[in-house]
């Protein structure tokens, strides 16, 4: 049993049909980080989470979930990890304390009221608490389904896609919650694909098509991966992006509002081909760091061209 | 004006449902398999007027006319002997437990009363909770009687066969004197009442979670498949009882129903009874990918519970195969429980032959829903 680490696991796989969806991952989290877990849609995020908390029943692979192994451990596991799902997985049905005097229930909280009070006077909903869970806003159905899954005091929190559809002061709101459980000592796992989550991480995952493609703290990530970035802005910015896109030496271009990212790995074939556009009245061309999410569009390229 | 009428608007749309349909195999297999199922029910179950019905005969008599009493109603289409017996109370207890739908006895000194012009009488009693059963052959029953003493009363005898009747025929419709037809129906509904709305509240159990995405969550937490279903199930229980006291309460004071037997001891047969449709009900949640798929199951199975347990129509008259779906419905063997505890009187004794297999089914169908059922998303 590895007591050092939160998620320790090797090799997981996990088919179905022909195809693979998880293609032997190794992830290790030390207890009390928050990781992120980042991949385009498919990529096999989802199905990762769900055999790490036991739902989903690996093809290959081993690996330890709180010091339990993930694939005898299932009971223990499911105890003490707390999941929540992409989707909003509460009873629409049932009130707000309804849903989480289930919880309680469920987890054999003895005295499940006192965690119930404090969740829902927590979460400012003492007025609100008979609603029917179906009536609430996005951003509340998120913070309900949080709640909710720490009912029980979780050691582990596997969140998939928590934020997807949640206005951003609601997201602002929910990491502020996630840095203040992990400094509580909590392990988070967290899947997103917006690039101000994962920079909120301690490191993070980058997975495509099953396959874990790039990892560590998001200056690691940005490093490995090679990329040099020129930021062209003005107000004729836009106007070379189509031509720009068939150049040698640039791998994609992106719009930032007004401004064009082109990037490449090859710093002087990308210098060659912005050359004839510096001195367009209207361009100022300068180089950048990078951002991640230059650094993900070429991973995402990279694992649609694999 | 937008709201012109298109023509390729419609062919879209029909397009559309066609692609649906198409990839819905499921309703594929109802469009083919309802029809097939109601033909094949209707055009070859359905008998109104059922042959080869179990008879027992009880005779006390050595004489030859008592055998050809017994040869002629085995030469008639109408009954089968099945047991020979020379006591009268094995041949009713055989009635009472409804394995034998007629009784004929032929008294002591039969053939020698016969001879000597004394008009014995031969007894024949009848399971009539079901009138429409046993209507066609009692009626032939003089019939095949007299042609069967003609026969014999030959030579010196002959006289006694041109003499109008030389035995007497006494016919006791049991359990149904007056053949009053809601008698038989009432009963026989409360289990038809009951598989319906059982197994429709069950059958959704599940696939409502899988469809609201709440199913995830449930098996996420540290539920086993065994708490899950008796959870399911338990508060459904409730709603049969309910049911049930409606439906006995208007069969007693409205329709005037017989209620003979013991009403605890039909408490006890209606709860394994809801008990096992719900199994059913639950077990079909967790086949059913949706709730349609779920709904198509239930009327699947809800054909055959109406058409095939003798409440329909009777079920001697349906063929062998018929009879044999028919035994491994619940309807079936509760429709023989209800019917024979309230206008019979039956005790535990006699219904332990219909109470075993609802008990089989139970178990066999809870079993399924447990194989069935996963603990992970696989």
């Amino acid at each position: 049993m590895s007591a050092e680490r939160a998620i320790d696991v090797k090799g997981l796989t996990k088919r179905f049909g022909a195809k693979t969806a998880v293609n032997g991952i190794d992830i290790a989290v030390p207890y009390g980080e928050v990781w992120g877990f980042l991949g385009p849609n498919g990529s096999g995020k989802t199905t990762t989470i769900r055999m790490l908390c036991g739902l989903l029943k690996p093809d290959a692979g081993s690996g330890t979930c709180l010091g339990f192994d993930l694939l005898r451990g299932g009971e223990r596991i499911k105890r003490e990890v707390g999941y929540m799902t992409q989707k909003f997985s509460f009873w629409e049905d049932l009130s707000i304390r309804e849903n989480l005097e289930f919880v309680g229930r469920m987890y054999e909280l003895g005295d499940y009221r006192t965690p119930v009070d404090a969740t829902i006077a927590r979460l400012g909903l003492e007025r609100r608490q008979h609603q029917l869970a179906g009536e609430l806003s996005g951003g509340w159905k998120q913070r309900l389904a949080l709640a909710a899954c720490m009912l029980h005091q979780p050691r582990l929190l596997l969140l998939d896609e928590p934020t997807a559809g949640v206005d951003p002061k609601a997201r602002r709101d929910f990491w502020d919650e996630i840095h203040r459980l992990s400094g509580a000592g909590l392990t988070v796992l967290v899947s997103t694909h917006y690039m101000d989550e994962a920079e909120r991480c301690d490191r993070i995952v980058y997975i495509s098509l099953g396959n874990i493609v790039a990892r560590g703290t998001v200056a690691n990530v940005i490093a490995q991966s090679g990329l040099f970035t020129f930021i062209v802005e003005g107000e004729g910015a836009r106007r070379p992006a189509q031509k720009l896109r068939g150049a040698n030496g640039v791998e994609f271009v992106s719009f930032f509002g007004a401004a064009l990212h082109v990037s490449g790995r090859d710093r002087a074939a990308l210098e060659r081909a912005l050359e004839p556009y510096r001195g367009d009245a209207g361009i100022a061309i300068h180089e950048a760091v990078p951002s991640l999410e230059d650094v993900f569009i070429q991973l995402q390229d990279e694992g649609a061209a694999a | 004006m937008s709201e012109r009428f298109s023509w390729p608007r419609i062919a879209a749309v029909i397009r559309k449902e066609a692609v649906q349909m198409r990839r819905d195999r499921l309703t594929l297999a109802m469009i083919v398999g309802v029809p097939l199922m109601q033909l094949f029910l209707f055009g070859f179950a359905i008998n109104v007027n059922p042959k080869h019905l179990p008879t027992a005969v009880s005779i006390d008599d050595p004489g030859p006319l008592a055998d050809s009493v017994v040869a002629a109603l085995e030469n008639s289409s109408y009954f089968e002997i099945v047991k020979a017996t020379n006591s009268p109370e094995v041949a009713r207890r055989l009635l009472d437990e409804g394995r034998v739908s007629f009784v004929v006895e032929i008294p002591q000194n039969f053939s020698r009363d016969l001879v000597r012009g004394l008009k014995p009488s031969i007894l024949v009693e009848a399971d009539a909770t079901d009138p429409a059963a046993s209507a066609n052959a009692t009626g032939a029953l003089q019939a095949i009687l007299d042609s069967a003493l003609r026969d014999d009363l030959v030579g010196p005898l002959a006289a006694r066969a041109i003499q109008a009747p030389s035995y007497s025929l006494v016919l006791h419709p049991l359990y149904n004197p007056e053949s009053i037809t809601q008698y038989n129906v009432v009963p026989g509904l409360l289990a038809v009442i009951l598989t319906m709305s059982m197994v429709l509240m069950t059958c959704l159990a599940l696939t409502r979670e899988r469809e609201r995405g709440t199913y995830e969550n449930l098996l996420a937490m540290p539920v086993t498949p065994v708490e899950l279903m008796i959870g399911k199930i338990a508060p459904n229980i409730v709603v049969g009882a309910v049911q049930s006291a409606l439906v006995l309460c208007v069969a007693r004071y409205v329709f005037g129903v017989p209620m003979i037997g013991s009403l605890a001891l039909l408490a006890a047969a209606l709860l394994l009874f809801i008990v096992a449709n719900l199994a059913v009900g639950y077990t079909f949640s967790t086949v059913a990918e949706n709730q349609l798929q779920a709904m198509q199951m239930t009327m699947f199975f809800l054909l055959p519970a109406i058409l095939l347990s003798g409440f329909a129509f009777p079920f001697r008259g349906m063929p062998v195969w018929a009879q044999w779906i028919g035994e491994i419905l619940p309807s079936t063997h509760f429709l023989r429980v209800v019917r024979g505890i309230l206008l019979k009187g039956n005790g535990a004794l006699e219904i332990w032959p219909d109470i075993w297999p609802l008990v089989l089914f139970l178990f066999v169908a809870g079993g399924i829903a447990l194989l069935r059922f996963r603990r992970t998303l696989d």
